[in-house]
């Protein structure tokens, strides 16, 4: 039986409640625990630490789609000083699934574009669980090119299942949307910084992830389809889908192995949804030394070297 | 509509291909249209560009064929045959995946790419194979449709793209995925030099190809009957949970949806190619 959620995150959970009433207790009673109550948060910490350094791809898989885990909204408000929300795709409609505006980052202008999902169920529905439309991917392409007028870089956040396949998806034409955001980004005349968050999935996701440098949380996944997808389809088999996270190498360190991505962030014990602060912390610094490093070069070397980037990916003989 | 319940035909067509239907498959060089059942003789489906003279289903034709049938003769000089993809990730059953690709079709990718002249016209041409892993794009395949556009960058000649595929190779993982990156990368700096870009659409194209280099063309012409969208039918109908409306994704569709520029025949598509190179002079001082 495939594990559809993280068993061992209930247990480091129970162990907080119960750390936490003894807490109250010793308050209440007025008796100190202080040491004890230590000793048993560091060795709570300790299996923690232990349990996520270890962590398979597929629990990773299960990890990125963590329903506390932030979204590029929270990230967005987080990491701006301050920020503006845009609208729309000029054509047909705005799509929800991709958050998009500008903003200050340590007093830089920014565009920051992100694929959204949604808190809860509802908000889920409301933004299409992340997936976006051809809209979604035509109000990238609008302010991809307003950020090139304005000479402001872009930074993105990338965390979806992928485009929507459905019928309207299909009669907007997802294809010829997505190929544009590719070939714009591919040569777009401002520095580019991607963040992959949580789940990147298919062609979809790397509409916002071809960028001067692709920064990546540690449990997050990027993948050329999801798990569940590869599985069914190539081997007509949804239980193997921890085999196939596994062969399809989709973790940080794997992409970080095979040259697609440029650094590794690192996420707090539990994940992000555990320590949002400390999380925002890393990115934080990690965007700023990027930004600052590609915001020095000339533009025209950074437009030569984000092709020759993308230009030698791949590996085959002759 | 309303004409044909006025002048309903009260005859029925004959069809002159149902001899032998039964037999189909014992019967040598004569072949069965997976479409209307006919069965054809070969030598006249041959005529007739592979196109059933009574349905008009396009059937399939191999890289090989297509570059036959569309380029002047003796015109074709192959780019880096020899270029192919290994198990990279070591993924499983991939290797074999490769050899029996490589059996079924006589190519080492999934694509053949070269140059040669239409009506004398010169252009640099890629032809996909859907029967080498359904066509699906792979380090290999990324890479040869680079260095064929980068060619036709330095011939100043137009390019010509001839597209199925079911989309990005799974077992090349993210490095496959990055080639959609890759190509529409190298086609952004194509678009600048001014040069003609022709994509053809044929059965099926979709996923990773259809949302890259398939569809960034100046001219995207459609085979009849192509399947052609991002997400595939099935995937789509498993997510909606409602049956699909008829010739949907179908050419006819998405010209419809504005989507393509055209539908062509096969016994067109040599005029029509002839035509929009002359149009754009591009390979006319070739």
């Amino acid at each position: 039986m495939v594990k559809r959620q993280l068993d061992y995150e209930q247990k480091h959970q129970q162990l907080g409640y119960k750390i936490k009433e003894l807490k109250e207790l010793s308050a209440k009673v007025d008796f100190d625990l202080s040491a004890e109550i230590e000793s048993l948060e560091a060795g709570v910490l300790k299996i923690k630490k232990e349990k996520y350094q270890n962590l398979n791809a597929w629990e990773k898989v299960l990890l990125s789609r963590h329903p506390d885990r932030a979204s590029s909204r929270d990230y967005i408000e987080s990491l701006s000083d301050e920020w503006l929300e845009l609208h729309g795709d000029r054509y047909y409609g705005d799509d929800r699934a991709v958050t998009a505006g500008i903003a200050l980052f340590n007093g830089q202008p920014i565009t920051v574009l992100g694929y959204q999902k949604g808190e809860d169920t509802q908000d889920n529905i409301a933004h299409n669980f992340g997936m976006p439309h051809p809209e979604g991917y035509r109000k990238i392409l609008r302010l991809l090119l307003q950020a090139e007028k304005f000479d402001r870089p872009v930074v993105t956040f990338i965390d979806t299942p992928g485009a929507y396949p459905g019928i309207g998806a299909e009669e907007r034409g997802q294809a010829w949307a997505i190929s544009q955001v590719l070939m714009i980004l591919s040569a777009l005349k401002v520095p580019v910084v991607a963040i992959v968050t949580g789940e990147g999935g298919s062609g979809g996701a790397l509409a916002l992830a071809v960028a001067d440098r692709t920064l990546m949380f540690s449990n997050a996944v990027f993948s050329v389809a999801t798990p569940e997808a590869c599985s069914s389809i190539l081997w007509n088999d949804l239980e193997r889908v921890e085999e196939m996270a596994s062969a399809l190498k989709i973790t940080a360190a794997d992409l970080l192995e095979l040259g697609i991505i440029d650094e590794i962030i690192e996420e707090p014990p539990g994940g992000i949804n555990e320590d949002f602060e400390a999380s925002i912390a890393n990115i934080r610094k990690s965007l700023q030394r990027h930004l600052e490093d590609i915001l020095s070069k000339d533009r025209e070397e950074l437009l030569v070297e984000r092709y020759s980037r993308l230009r030698k990916i791949g590996k085959f003989t002759e | 509509m309303l004409k044909n319940t006025f002048y309903k035909k009260k005859y029925i067509p004959v069809n002159p291909y149902t001899e032998d239907r039964k037999q189909e498959g014992s019967i040598p060089g004569k072949k069965l249209c997976p479409s209307c059942s006919s069965v054809i003789p070969e030598t006249e489906l041959v005529e007739n560009f592979k196109v059933c003279p009574l349905c008009s289903c396009h059937f399939p034709l191999s890289a090989r064929e297509r570059i036959e049938m569309m380029l002047d003769k003796d015109s074709f000089r192959e780019f880096d045959s020899g270029l192919s993809s290994y198990n990279v990730l070591d993924f499983p059953e991939y290797d074999e995946k490769l050899l029996e690709a490589e059996q079924n079709s006589g190519l080492k990718e999934a694509i053949i790419t070269g140059c040669g002249r239409i009506g004398g016209h010169k252009l640099v041409l890629g032809v996909m194979e859907s029967q080498f892993m359904m066509g699906s794009m792979g380090s290999a395949v990324g890479e040869k449709i680079c260095r064929a556009v980068e060619r036709a960058m330095e011939a100043g000649c137009p390019l010509l793209m001839c597209c199925t595929s079911g989309g990005a190779r799974m077992q090349e993982g993210m490095l496959s995925l990055m080639q959609m990156a890759k190509t529409s990368a190298v086609l952004s700096r194509f678009h600048k030099e001014g040069l003609l870009y022709i994509s053809i659409m044929l059965h099926p194209t979709t996923g990773g190809v259809s949302a890259s280099f398939a569809s960034l063309a100046d001219i995207i012409i459609a085979e009849p009957g192509a399947l052609i969208g991002f997400a595939g039918p099935r995937v789509i109908r498993q997510t909606i949970g409602q049956t699909l409306p008829d010739n949907f994704q179908r050419a006819e569709f998405l010209l419809e949806h504005g989507m393509v520029d055209m539908i062509v025949e096969r016994s067109q598509l040599n005029a029509t190619l002839e035509f929009l190179l002359r149009i754009h002079q591009g390979g006319a001082n070739g």
